[in-house]
């Protein structure tokens, strides 16, 4: 059976969501051993990845300089376990997490082989779908023969595996020499919010430019709240200063796939639809009976947000 | 300290891609092809960084089709000092063009290279930081804020928590997300200007590139198309079709 290495994405406190989307597509590639990378007192998330249905090993890898998410520094690491531990691995994957999306291509060159970036379906062993374009366009890539695969996973194409597993957690040695040149400062802003995380969340409510301004934003929230919902939004509201840039959806933000979306105020440009392609269901409430974004809604309702989503409250409160 | 610029010609932004007929590619007979948006953005960043005194010169390199000299013409009369194209008019994927781009960077004796985070075209988000790897020196990807100060950089990442911040010494990779900076505008003197800049054109071949394993590119097909397009008429019915859903 062949082996998968897989990177976990963490925080040293707990383990990234899209790892169990990532299970889903690495187990039908093989056996699947988690790495972690982690520092000497942060190695919470090895038990949250033992957890994970279709991991046969947590590798929990142990190391002063692995408390920070340094691609630098975790390259040369996660190169030696894939190409020496027990024989080498035939695969390495890694969540088309911003994490993932670093450090993987730096494996990649290290190893001197081609990365498939955004895997979103398996054909064959060494065959997969990808989208490109903003995924207007989906291409079949091969992998030829010989020569270890390497791909970060859409984690929006995969279903969370189950968490009823048992794996063991065995401590593993990745010696390499580790550059100085490169120090993590810290993160320096983030929406820590008591919301539902963006990317994992069943439901997202996003706005976007039509919303208006960063007070204004506050209606978008209130309705988040009241479904329980995460909160996304269009680039323009980013980059207009409403909301942080982690709540972008998009192409050049997060790709999610939550069973329920509803945008408020929002185009619907290919950029941002691109993020939510998977979406169970979409809403769209938008002013402008033309807007793109109605093409692709399951619902659509034309009318001004201001006066519409204070109905939707009331109707949601009527309706319990 | 000169600085390097990747760009890659890429169709551009605006246009609604589709796929040929024959499901080998997509169309791009008479469709507009435009600088890559976030190879603009680091173009714009280099010029910054030289108009406040932090680098000398700015290159910017392409390595594709003979074509590309209209995107490098671009950053020119953007103000780049001067640019080279290494001409390959077949396939180069990104282990490929990072290492076509290391040659090119030692040869250079670059300080800095500014790459985009991502081509729009393929959206592979790998070049950048195979370079780095190849040169074994820092990278900083998804740049939004860059910072020089003496030999060392101070970079702002966009990460799916936040803002996060890295320090690296130079050399380094950077990689530039769209909000680092906005373009300036060409004006029609500068275009100008930018016809009499230095634009040399060599083959590919030059570069002397060991080519790694490609993968191998199949069926190209359009995304399986949502069925949407239905309105509802008032809030009421939202609430009613989307309970009928079992979504709220
Ligand atoms: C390389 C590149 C990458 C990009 N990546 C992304 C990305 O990841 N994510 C992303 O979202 N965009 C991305 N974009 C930008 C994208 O092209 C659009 O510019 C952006 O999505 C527009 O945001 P919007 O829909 O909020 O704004 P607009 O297009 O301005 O739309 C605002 C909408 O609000 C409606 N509206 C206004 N007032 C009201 C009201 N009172 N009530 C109801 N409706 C109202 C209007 O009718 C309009 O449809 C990218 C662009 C480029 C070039
Ligand atoms: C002539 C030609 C035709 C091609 N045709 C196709 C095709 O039809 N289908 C297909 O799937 N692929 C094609 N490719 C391959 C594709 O361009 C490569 O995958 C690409 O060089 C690297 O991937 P990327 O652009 O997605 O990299 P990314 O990692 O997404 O790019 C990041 C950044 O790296 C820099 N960069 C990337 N490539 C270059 C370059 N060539 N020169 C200078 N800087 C660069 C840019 O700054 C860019 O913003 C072609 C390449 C060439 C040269």
């Amino acid at each position: 059976m062949s082996r998968v290495l897989l990177i976990a994405d963490h925080d040293g406190k707990t383990l990234n969501t899209g790892i169990a989307r990532t299970v889903a597509c690495a187990r039908q590639l093989g056996n699947v051993h988690v790495a972690v990378f982690h520092a000497p007192d942060g190695d919470a998330p090895c038990a949250a990845a033992a957890k994970l249905d279709g991991v046969s090993r947590v590798l929990s890898v142990r190391h002063e300089a692995n408390g920070a998410p340094l691609a630098a520094v975790l390259a040369p690491q996660i190169a030696r376990l894939a190409a020496e531990h027990e024989g080498g691995y035939d695969y390495v994957l890694a969540p088309s997490t911003t994490f993932g999306k670093d450090v993987l291509p730096r494996v990649a060159a290290l190893l001197g082989v081609p990365q498939v970036s955004d895997l979103m379906e398996v054909i064959d062993a060494r065959t997969f779908k990808r989208p490109i374009y903003a995924g207007n366009v989906i291409t079949t890539v091969k992998v030829p023969e010989g020569i270890p695969v390497l791909a970060t996973v859409r984690i929006a194409s995969f279903q969370a595996v189950g968490e009823a597993g048992e794996a063991p957690i065995v401590a593993a040695q990745a010696e390499a020499e580790l550059p100085t040149h490169s120090r993590y400062l810290g993160l320096a802003e983030s929406g820590g919010s008591d919301r539902p995380d963006l990317q994992s969340a069943p439901r997202v409510v996003a706005g976007g430019r039509g919303v208006g301004s960063k007070e204004n934003f506050e209606i978008i929230f209130k309705l988040a709240d009241r479904i329980g919902a995460a909160v996304g939004a269009s680039r323009a509201a980013v980059d207009a200063g409403y909301v942080p840039n982690d709540m972008q959806v998009g192409q050049t933000g997060k790709i999610i796939a939550p069973d329920l979306y509803i945008a408020i105020g929002i185009s619907g440009a290919i950029q941002h639809m691109t993020g939510i392609k998977d979406a169970g269901c979409i809403v769209a409430i938008n002013k402008d009976g033309d807007a793109p974004i109605f093409e692709a809604a399951d619902f659509g309702l034309v009318g001004d947000l201001f006066t519409l989503l204070p109905e939707l409250e009331k109707a949601l409160d009527a309706a319990g | 300290m000169k600085i390097l610029v990747g760009i890659k010609r890429v169709i551009d932004y605006n246009v609604r891609v589709q796929v040929n007929r024959e499901g080998t590619g997509v169309v791009k007979d008479g469709v507009k092809m435009s600088i890559n948006p976030f190879d603009e953005i680091a173009v714009e960043e280099a010029l910054r960084m030289k108009e406040r005194g932090e680098a000398e010169e700015v290159v910017v390199v392409s390595v594709g089709p003979e074509a590309a000299q209209q995107q490098l013409r671009t950053a020119l009369a953007m103000g780049a000092d001067r640019a080279v194209l290494y001409q390959a008019e077949e396939e180069i994927q990104p282990l490929a063009a990072a290492r076509a781009l290391l040659q090119i960077v030692q040869a250079e004796d670059a300080g800095l290279v500014l790459l985009g985070k991502q081509a729009i075209d393929d959206d592979a988000n790998q070049v950048g930081q195979m370079l780095a790897a190849l040169w074994d020196r820092p990278q900083a990807t998804f740049v939004s804020k860059l910072e020089r100060s003496g030999d060392t950089l101070k970079a702002m990442r966009e990460v799916d928590a936040g803002l996060e911040n890295i320090e690296v010494d130079l050399p380094a990779v950077v990689t530039v997300d769209l909000r680092l900076n906005e373009p300036r505008f060409v004006k029609m003197p500068d275009i100008m200007k930018a016809k009499r800049k230095p634009l040399d054109i060599k083959p590919f071949a030059e570069l002397g590139v060991e080519m790694p394993p490609q993968l191998e590119v199949g069926a190209h097909e359009p995304p399986p198309k949502r069925q949407g397009g239905t309105k509802v008429e008032s809030v009421a019915a939202l609430v009613q079709a989307l309970k009928d859903k079992g979504v709220l």
